[in-house]
């Protein structure tokens, strides 16, 4: 059977002056079933948007693409974007983190997702402003707010705005770009709260694409962390903080704030890989504790792990523990 | 006056900052009232030589105006500001002059803070210019060399003909940073100082700030995040529209919540063991604006504990637990 997502050998290069490219998301790969959370994990430039944005065909001209998206086992990434065009909003939504540039500062909020309905041939006229109706009171606004500006929103209110546009085709799918981000503690806690409800009472399927561990903890399944266009970790989210099986996922952890938590947080020395030329060995390996020979010079792949999970280094071929 | 050791570096008292809304031409000439946005209403705390203390609280609770009120970028309508022991709160622009030197600002955006066209080396001495210190130009590139050190940009000679856009976002962070303290500065106000950096190089910047609170500055953090407060403060001040509602020892404060809103705000915060889970105790709504400042305590209108009383006694700091809270349930 087969997944309602499932991304396969994605690559995302983008043209830079002078014939060279940057290789800025290579061969990610993962499965989404209705109802799950996934978290896309990792820090600025590790590909994580743009990996989003490529399965959802939205990269600029400057991007060439590679892989394919099987939406319900039907690749729709094989015919570009008259293939991909029926299914973006319709099954796979999408939220971004400033929702103020998703929505238009001129127009009510409600005509915007009233626009949305009509485009999609979803509903018309009263039918559709009844919907509009539903779909802001699903999300936690008033149905009366629905002849209101953007402007006259709250932070957290414009997500939610932007929240129940992406739910007006009724997606199977919904991608969270940092939908938290810019929001407060008690605004994201609301906002968190709003996905949670909607992946357990609908049986919308979460990708929650974020910089955040403790906000993938909170909220999803199962997380895939990215370092340098790449994912090095795939497991349930309890297995990544107990029992991370590369390096990177255990000193992100070690460097995150813990509210009760022991110990001063340690940042990780060095920097990430430049993407624009070819990677030699592991990508981490000049910024792991526990790097070895082997690592300079062979680049570990993606391996299965017991337990539904995989990492990509080398040290699992060694003793699983010393990682 | 005495060099007392106990002696705090600043200490705010009852601290008030009011900006006016504006009401537009029509407003004035239909003679409608002014009205103010009540920043900061009547604040008070202390920093320490060697204390680092962390104003936490959601956005627009006044905790940025409050630092900017302590460096005297804003004018307070009321209260009082003492620095090392002196009454700062009304001295003019030449009268602060030689104090801006002991108090320096660290911004949360190194991207902004810096100036593209400086090079490392120059933007770590131009305060030292600006302020017409540092000695010959042989000694201030010495203490330029001395800051980079003391930021850990090591060794100095690899930074100093650098630009910012040839550094990454922690180490341009530590150029802001070290261009702060090559004046010698007594007291640090940190706005933010890592939210615009990644996870893996924010701990560096805070444990960096630990070791100069170490070598004896005050350090005055704004913050919204609770968890890198509980971890690096050694005290910490919940602001909610503009009043300290809880205060005290970092620790005491995190484990210990006696106020209803530190207590729901403490409930919310993410934690990374997903075992941990939290038992969320999500406040409807957000902060209502300034301008409307609910009767009683600020709070009541969110609060889960509120009873009658709470719409008429505004609560003033009091002790709770081994602390400070301004709540009359506690």
């Amino acid at each position: 059977m087969s997944s309602l997502l499932e991304v396969e050998g994605l690559n995302v290069w983008f043209d830079l002056e002078g014939e060279r490219e940057l290789h800025a998301v290579q061969g990610v790969g993962f499965a989404l079933e209705p109802g799950e959370r996934l978290g896309l994990v990792g820090e600025s430039g590790c590909g994580k948007t743009t990996t989003v944005l490529g399965l959802l065909g939205l990269l600029p001209p400057s991007a060439s693409v590679a892989g394919s998206v099987l939406l319900n086992g039907v690749d729709i990434l094989a015919g570009g974007e008259e293939s991909i065009r029926p299914h973006r909003w319709v099954d796979l939504a999408i939220v971004f983190q400033g929702a103020m540039n998703a929505l238009n500062p001129v127009k009510t909020v409600g005509s915007q997702i009233v626009e949305v309905l009509e485009l999609h041939e979803r509903a018309r006229g009263r039918e559709a402003r009844t919907r509009t109706s539903e779909l802001l009171e699903s999300v936690g606004i008033p149905a009366d707010r629905a002849e209101r500006f953007p402007h006259e929103f709250s932070g957290g209110m414009r997500q939610r705005a932007a929240i129940a546009m992406a739910l007006a085709c009724n997606p199977s799918v919904l991608i969270a770009d940092e939908p938290t981000t810019a929001l407060d503690v008690m605004v994201q806690a609301q906002i968190l709260e709003l996905l949670d409800s909607l992946c357990r009472d609908f049986g919308l399927a979460l990708l929650l694409v974020t910089h955040d561990l403790p906000v993938v903890a909170e909220l999803c399944d199962r997380a895939a962390v990215m370092y340098a266009g790449e994912i090095v970790e795939h497991g349930p989210v309890d297995a990544l903080y107990h029992e991370p099986r590369h390096p990177y996922t255990r000193l992100l952890f070690a460097a995150t704030p813990d509210l009760y938590g022991e110990g001063v947080p340690a940042s990780i020395p060095g920097a990430p890989p430049r993407l624009d030329r070819p990677l030699v060995g592991c990508p981490f390996h000049t910024r792991c504790d526990r790097a070895f020979g082997r690592c300079t010079h062979e680049r570990p792949l993606l391996r299965e792990l017991e337990g539904s999970r995989s990492a990509a280094c080398h040290l699992n071929d060694v003793v699983a523990e010393v990682v | 006056m005495s060099q007392n050791g106990s002696r705090p570096l600043i200490a705010v008292e009852d601290l008030v900052v009011r900006y006016p809304v504006a009401r537009g031409l029509g407003g004035a000439l239909a003679r409608r009232p002014k009205r103010f946005v009540h920043a900061v209403e009547g604040v008070s705390f202390t920093v320490k030589r060697g204390e680092l203390v962390a104003l936490v609280g959601e956005s627009g609770c006044g905790k940025t105006t409050t630092a900017q009120a302590v460096l005297r970028l804003v004018e307070p309508v009321s209260g009082r500001i003492e620095f090392d022991g002196g009454d700062i709160t009304t001295l003019q622009t030449r009268a602060l002059r030689p104090l801006r030197r002991r108090m320096q600002l660290i911004y949360q955006d190194p991207y902004e803070s810096l100036d593209p066209r400086l090079s490392v080396r120059a933007a770590v001495e131009e305060p030292l210019l600006i302020h017409g210190l540092g000695g010959s130009k042989a000694e201030r590139r010495e203490h330029v060399r001395e800051a980079l050190a003391r930021v850990e940009l090591n060794p100095p000679e690899l930074f100093l003909e650098r630009y910012p856009h040839e550094l990454s976002g922690g180490q341009r962070q530590r150029v802001a940073i070290a261009a702060s303290i090559v004046l010698g500065p007594d007291l640090l106000v940190a706005d933010e100082p890592v939210s615009m950096l990644d996870v893996s190089v924010r701990a560096g910047i805070l444990n960096l700030l630990d070791r100069l609170r170490e070598a004896g500055l005050g350090i005055l953090m704004i913050t919204h995040d609770l968890s890198t407060a509980a971890r690096f403060a050694d005290r910490i001040a919940v602001m909610y529209l503009g009043r300290i509602v809880e205060e005290g020892p970092a620790q005491s404060v995190i484990r210990d919540p006696q106020h209803p809103y530190t207590k729901a705000l403490l409930s919310v915060v993410p934690r990374r063991d997903p075992r941990e889970r939290s038992k969320r105790e999500i406040l409807s709504g957000e902060a209502p604006d300034a301008v409307r400042i609910p009767s009683g305590c600020r709070f009541h209108p969110r609060c889960p504990m509120a009873i009658p009383d709470c719409k008429q006694i505004d609560p003033a700091l009091e002790p709770a637990g081994d602390h400070q809270a301004a709540c009359i349930r506690v």
